[in-house]
């Protein structure tokens, strides 16, 4: 088999895998290279699954409304595997005048966007929701946000985009970047090197350290989040759940789990060993968390425990485009823990602008070069 | 595992055999047929069998139909079972109510 193609992607998770699919669409032949032994075993399939509008930077909003609107409805069809997409609105809740204040801002961003987003008082959570408790005063209410399955959303993708004949290898760790005349040229792993026209790094935090190998830096860090799942449990509710604080969030899954995800606060202190590993705190901790707001959740077994890492940029969007100083380098990372819900339309919009087309939206929010010092 | 694995690599068509509507992982009711479809829709490790049947994640997280998912996908492949990685195992170890895990105390680290 040949090393070279078209466009050479590194990072197989689902911004990796559906950049795949879309660009393969268009005719271009692609190679995915993935360090792990397994597609999508990074944070695509380490999330709670959201699709959300609400509750984003307003930077980010035209992206993922222009998916929601565009992509998300049909995919599963598209893809022939069910994603399990459920539009069925985000509850943001609140339980002090604090958190009423942080879902007010949200919400006046967000509408000034466009989108339908609006404040509902407890009563009227509890009429959408009749299981949250009485200690829940507010809520943040978007009726088009929802969820899918970021399992077979990640795998979906991979699927169709092998079908399509994009080359695919896994335990195939990229090492560095290397330039030719000044352009992108390799793409190197241990035993192998490989050659594009054009590469797309999308390798999560991991991005930082190969883009680092052509001198371009992208400020992000790795942060932790835990996520527990009960066993399936009959029918409850549909909408998608988080907090003001973002301490808390998720929902019932189509076959009856609930997955739900928080924090211990502890978390940028986590050891990290190389593998996210669920620490000992955590579940109880979400498990107390999800009482206060679900008493009629206390009886739900727990079957399953995760941690993945979440690759938080500076300022909390990501980095997609090309990169000037090296021609044919494109980035697609720092998704900082919300970017199963803008995939697919980030990966469009990769897929266009990577063979001269014209993206959906403006890209300029998400410029590498972005970042500044404070004064 | 630890070396390259090409998801492109011809492991021959999917045929249909008598047993396929047996069912494997009694859990999530998945089938050897399932199982084996999914190895030619490229999920070639337990880890993406997994996630993309639901096998192994029911109430039993796998305990008592690993064995032979490995074994069926290893066979789909032309590989020896022991050169599919486990998929990993995941705490609690058995089921758990939330009021019990969440009731440890004090929170501490």
């Amino acid at each position: 088999m040949q090393n070279t193609a078209d466009v050479v992607i590194v990072g197989g998770g689902i911004i990796g895998c559906a950049s795949a699919y879309y660009l393969a669409k268009k005719g271009v032949s692609v190679i995915v290279l993935e360090s792990d032994g397994s597609i999508g075993n990074g944070g695509s399939s380490r999330n709670g699954g959201g699709v959300r509008q609400s509750g984003r930077d307003p930077r980010e909003l035209p992206m993922v409304m222009w998916g929601i609107r565009h992509l998300w409805p049909t995919l599963s069809e598209e893809l022939g595997v069910d994603v399990e997409y459920t539009q069925k609105g985000n509850l943001r809740l609140g339980k002090t005048e604090t958190h009423l204040k942080i879902l007010r801002k949200l919400t006046d961003g967000a509408a000034a966007c466009g989108l339908d987003v609006k404040m509902i008082d407890g009563d009227e959570v509890r009429r959408i929701n009749p299981y949250l408790s009485g200690e829940v005063i507010g809520a943040s209410w978007c009726p088009t946000d929802g969820h899918a399955n970021p399992l077979t959303a990640t795998l979906g993708f991979y699927k169709r985009a092998r079908e399509m004949g994009v080359r695919f290898l896994t335990g195939e760790p990229v090492t560095r970047l290397q330039k030719r005349k000044g352009k992108i040229g390799s793409v190197i792993t241990p035993n192998n090197v490989y050659a594009g026209e054009k590469v797309l790094v999308a390798a999560g935090y991991e991005s930082r350290v190969i883009a680092g190998t052509v001198g371009i830096d992208i400020p992000m860090q790795k942060v932790k989040v835990e996520c527990l799942v009960t066993e399936a449990e009959a029918y409850l509710f549909q909408q998608m759940l988080g907090t003001a604080e973002a301490d808390f969030y998720g929902h019932q899954t189509k076959h009856g789990s609930f997955v739900f995800g928080g924090s211990t606060g502890l978390e940028p202190c986590n050891i990290d060993n190389g593998t996210p590993v669920s620490s000992s705190i955590a579940a109880s901790c979400i498990c107390r968390g999800i009482m206060k707001y679900f008493p009629a959740l206390s009886d739900a077994k727990i079957i399953r425990t995760w941690a993945g890492w979440i690759d938080e940029c500076a300022d909390k969007i990501p980095v997609i485009g090309p990169v000037e100083e090296v021609p044919g380098m494109y980035l697609a990372c720092g998704f900082t823990g919300h970017g199963f819900g803008i995939s697919p339309g980030a990966a469009y919009s990769i897929a266009e602008i990577m063979t001269g087309g014209c993206p959906p939206v403006d890209l300029v929010p998400f410029r590498y070069d972005r970042f500044r010092a404070k004064i | 595992m630890g070396s390259v694995n090409d998801r492109s690599r011809d492991i021959g068509k999917f045929s249909e055999q008598p047993d396929d509507d047996r069912i494997i992982c009694r859990c999530e009711e998945v089938t050897k047929g399932e199982i084996r479809k999914a190895v030619h829709d490229g999920m070639f490790t337990m880890t993406e069998i997994r996630r993309y049947l639901r096998c192994g994640m029911g109430l039993c997280q796998g305990q008592t139909c690993a064995g032979l998912v490995k074994g069926i996908v290893a066979g789909e492949l032309g590989i020896s079972p022991s050169e599919l990685g486990p998929a990993t195992s995941r705490a609690p170890m058995r089921p758990v109510p939330m009021k019990t895990l969440g009731n440890e105390k004090g929170g501490g680290y």
